[in-house]
């Protein structure tokens, strides 16, 4: 008996010993949750040495999987070694981690802020600052719209993309460039309109903006169009008629059948786009290096410029691309407040140390709203620069993000399979209408209980 | 001797019992527990009692994919025994060259399921564009995607099953019959198939539990679409795990009801079959 105890205590001791692993002692560390997986290297290779060279300071980085962030977000909080810094998405993402994100009013990141109204409030305090901004539109190729406004066959008397300020004026020239496909080189105007699966976020999300923009605008007492939207427990759709007008637009002008726009992912658009098979395709700066980066590619970068997303609404031209973010950065409230001071110290360090903004600038790519940026140090790709000119545009204004008021992604999703079913003839548009309408009530209902 | 074992047995089967009851025992009953809370990861949950089963059944969601799964599980139940059974009958008979025939239909069992997907995803959307349509274009082309895949995927090995249980049945028997003046019909079905049911009742298992489990080729070929109406019971409990935001605990209870479908299904199976299987 004696013998099996002592067997059985050595087993015991060696599976804790195996278990016990991991704890270490604390450092001068700054944890980051990352968002984006695109650029984890840049911030595990480049920056972690060059800031802790600088500073003497740790930086840890951790990557959350692509569509994850949420769940390794709660996971990581509840661990002893919570994260001090951590991304947030929106005012939806943000009202769930209200109790983590610290005021950031007397911090040295948020005061290189530029537009303070761009910061996220809880209880009235600044609680997540956004760091990177994006724009989206209808990129096209001017190569090919010169192409079209020498053509001799062409019928309408459009000669240069400054007259196209209005969905009246695209669609006739769309239409005509379609007529015209062979004379232009091209299989149709507008790229694909990918709708494989996970393929139909630029339709589900980013088209539907422009209608729930418009309508939110509308409502009396709020700050913001967002702050209207996320109030909003149902809609009616009401601009869903000009949604449709340049959704089927898009379809009747497209590169490929619109029967067959199920099988097509964004991939597949962007590289139409990218070999001179089409002369637009909707989509934002992130883009580009889609574009540019397609072997084969055809289009110069001097070329691919954007219009904005044109629909029929009342004072359109005035309108401008759609530019907001989806990226906000918070600092843990329950970490130390050494811990605290550092997350300050590497954010500001990144966003306005003279390394930290090459890093921004060259590696991460972002436009980012922070006052320590000059005109010379943003972005060099050319999407990027015509999202600044058209930000800076006279007599235009930007379209916020107005799809951040939206209630889930389920709700998101059910409208993109219907916008799919509605492409291949098998859903009418008042059914997409109405699912919309339910699916809004419902969803709301449920994030809101 | 004797007594020693009793005295070590408890010793020694602890290691395995501590494996089982870490990676299984204790995994499953925190599952059934966690579909009774609201969850976000295991430390936070919070009980709701059967607010969770509420709302699998009240919303339509699962029944419809159930109701798919069912209708694919019966189509590819079927043909794949038949194939599997026909090719096995016909690579049993005295001709050269069936062993290399048995390696080519056994060989797409190899690849694995999110591969055969896309595979297939790229032939049949490559057939149907001459159609002007793709898979997605209609539940049918889905469903038919699937069965075919499926039958792609697994007649080799059910094939393979088949042919161990043909070649196993002694030549007396066979001999016996064709004495007896029994033509080719006669020893199918009063030779043949009762001796290999022990094969039936493994393949039968195999391809029931694989059509109601099938998630990977589901995933690759269609996602579910158009919609969800060709979502299956795994992917369906997958994206309402993942997919939503607060949804845990919904898709933890439509786990705990898909294993209880899945055993239940499988050992009625497995009781009928068994019933049917005779001694040589």
């Amino acid at each position: 008996m004696k013998k099996s105890l002592v067997l059985l205590t050595t087993l015991l001791a060696l599976s804790t010993s195996l278990f016990a692993q991991g704890a270490e002692e604390q450092k001068d560390e700054v944890y980051f949750l990352n968002f984006k997986p695109e650029v984890a290297e840049v911030y595990s290779e480049k920056i972690a040495p060059a800031f802790e060279e600088e500073t003497g300071i740790k930086l840890k980085v951790v990557t959350a999987a692509s569509g994850t962030y949420a769940q390794t977000l709660k996971s990581e909080m509840a661990k002893s070694n919570p994260p001090s810094i951590f991304q947030t998405n929106g005012p939806v993402g943000l009202a769930a981690d209200k109790d983590n994100a610290m005021d950031l009013s007397s911090t040295e990141f948020y005061s290189i802020l530029g537009d303070k109204s761009m910061a996220l409030q809880i209880d009235g305090y600044p609680a997540a600052v956004p760091y990177a901004v994006e724009g989206y539109g209808i990129i096209y190729n001017e190569e090919i719209m010169e192409k079209y406004f020498n053509l001799l066959s062409k019928k309408t008397s459009v000669k240069s993309m400054e007259e196209i300020n209005n969905f009246a004026t695209l669609k006739a020239v769309v239409e005509d460039m379609q007529a015209n496909k062979a004379n232009l080189g091209i299989k149709g105007v507008f790229a694909s309109t990918s709708m494989s699966p996970g393929n139909d976020w630029r339709w589900q999300t980013h088209l539907v903006n422009m209608p729930l923009w418009a309508e939110f605008k509308e409502m009396d007492g709020y700050n913001s169009v967002l702050e209207a939207g996320l109030a909003a427990s149902t809609t009616p759709f009401k601009y869903g008629d000009n949604f449709k007008a340049l959704f089927d637009l898009y379809l009747n002008n497209s590169t490929v059948a619109k029967t067959l726009i199920g099988g097509k992912s964004v991939d597949d658009s962007m590289a139409e786009f990218a070999l001179g098979q089409c002369a637009m395709v909707q989509n934002g700066n992130w883009g580009a290096g889609q574009i540019l980066g397609v072997p084969g590619n055809k289009v110069s970068p001097e070329s691919i410029k954007f219009i904005p997303l044109y629909m029929g609404l009342d004072g359109e031209e005035s309108q401008g691309l759609c530019v907001g973010t989806e990226n906000y950065l918070c600092i843990n409230n329950s970490v130390s407040d050494t811990d605290k001071a550092n997350a300050d110290k590497f954010l500001t360090w990144l966003f306005s140390s003279a390394t930290g903004k090459k890093f921004v600038q060259e590696d991460l790519g972002f436009i980012t709203p922070f006052n320590t940026f000059s005109e010379s140090e943003m972005p060099s790709d050319p999407l990027a620069k015509d999202v600044i000119k058209w930000m800076n545009k006279d007599g235009v204004s930007s379209v916020s993000w107005a799809f951040n008021a939206m209630p889930s992604q389920e709700f998101k999703n059910n409208f993109g399979a219907d916008l799919l079913q509605y492409a291949q003839g098998s859903m009418s548009w008042n059914t997409v209408v109405n699912n919309y309408v339910n699916n809004w009530a419902s969803e709301y209902k449920l994030a809101n209980k | 001797m004797q007594k020693a074992l009793k005295k070590y047995f408890a010793l020694f089967a602890l290691p395995g019992l501590i494996c089982f009851a870490i990676a299984f025992f204790i995994p499953m009953i925190m599952g059934i527990v966690l579909s009774f809370c609201e969850f976000t990861d295991v430390t936070n949950a919070t009980w709701v009692g059967l607010e969770n089963y509420k709302y699998v059944f009240l919303n339509g969601e699962f029944t419809t994919a159930l109701w798919f799964t069912v209708k694919f599980t019966v189509v590819s139940v079927i043909s794949i025994n038949l194939i599997a059974f026909i090719l096995a009958l016909l690579l049993t008979k005295e001709v050269p060259g069936t062993n290399v025939y048995r390696t080519i239909f056994f060989m797409p069992n190899l690849i694995g399921g999110i591969v055969l997907g896309w595979i297939w995803q790229l032939i049949l959307n490559g057939f149907l564009l001459q159609y002007e349509a793709t898979l997605v274009s209609d539940p049918r082309y889905g469903f038919w995607g699937l069965v075919i895949l499926m039958n792609w995927q697994n007649v080799g090995y059910m094939m393979i099953i088949y042919i161990a249980g043909i070649i196993n049945i002694p030549k007396e028997l066979n001999e016996a019959a064709q004495i007896d003046g029994a033509n080719r019909k006669d020893t199918l079905f009063n030779i043949t198939i009762p001796s290999i049911m022990p094969s039936i009742t493994i393949c039968s298992f195999l391809t029931l539990t694989n059509g109601f489990k099938l998630f990977d080729q589901n995933l690759a070929l269609t996602n579910g679409g158009p919609g969800k109406t060709t979502e299956m019971l795994a992917l369906n409990i997958f994206n309402t795990f993942y997919g939503r935001v607060g949804f845990e605990g919904v898709g933890q209870a439509k786990a705990v009801v898909f294993t209880i479908i899945v055993a239940v299904i499988a050992l009625t199976q497995l009781h009928f079959t068994k019933r049917k299987e005779v001694e040589a």
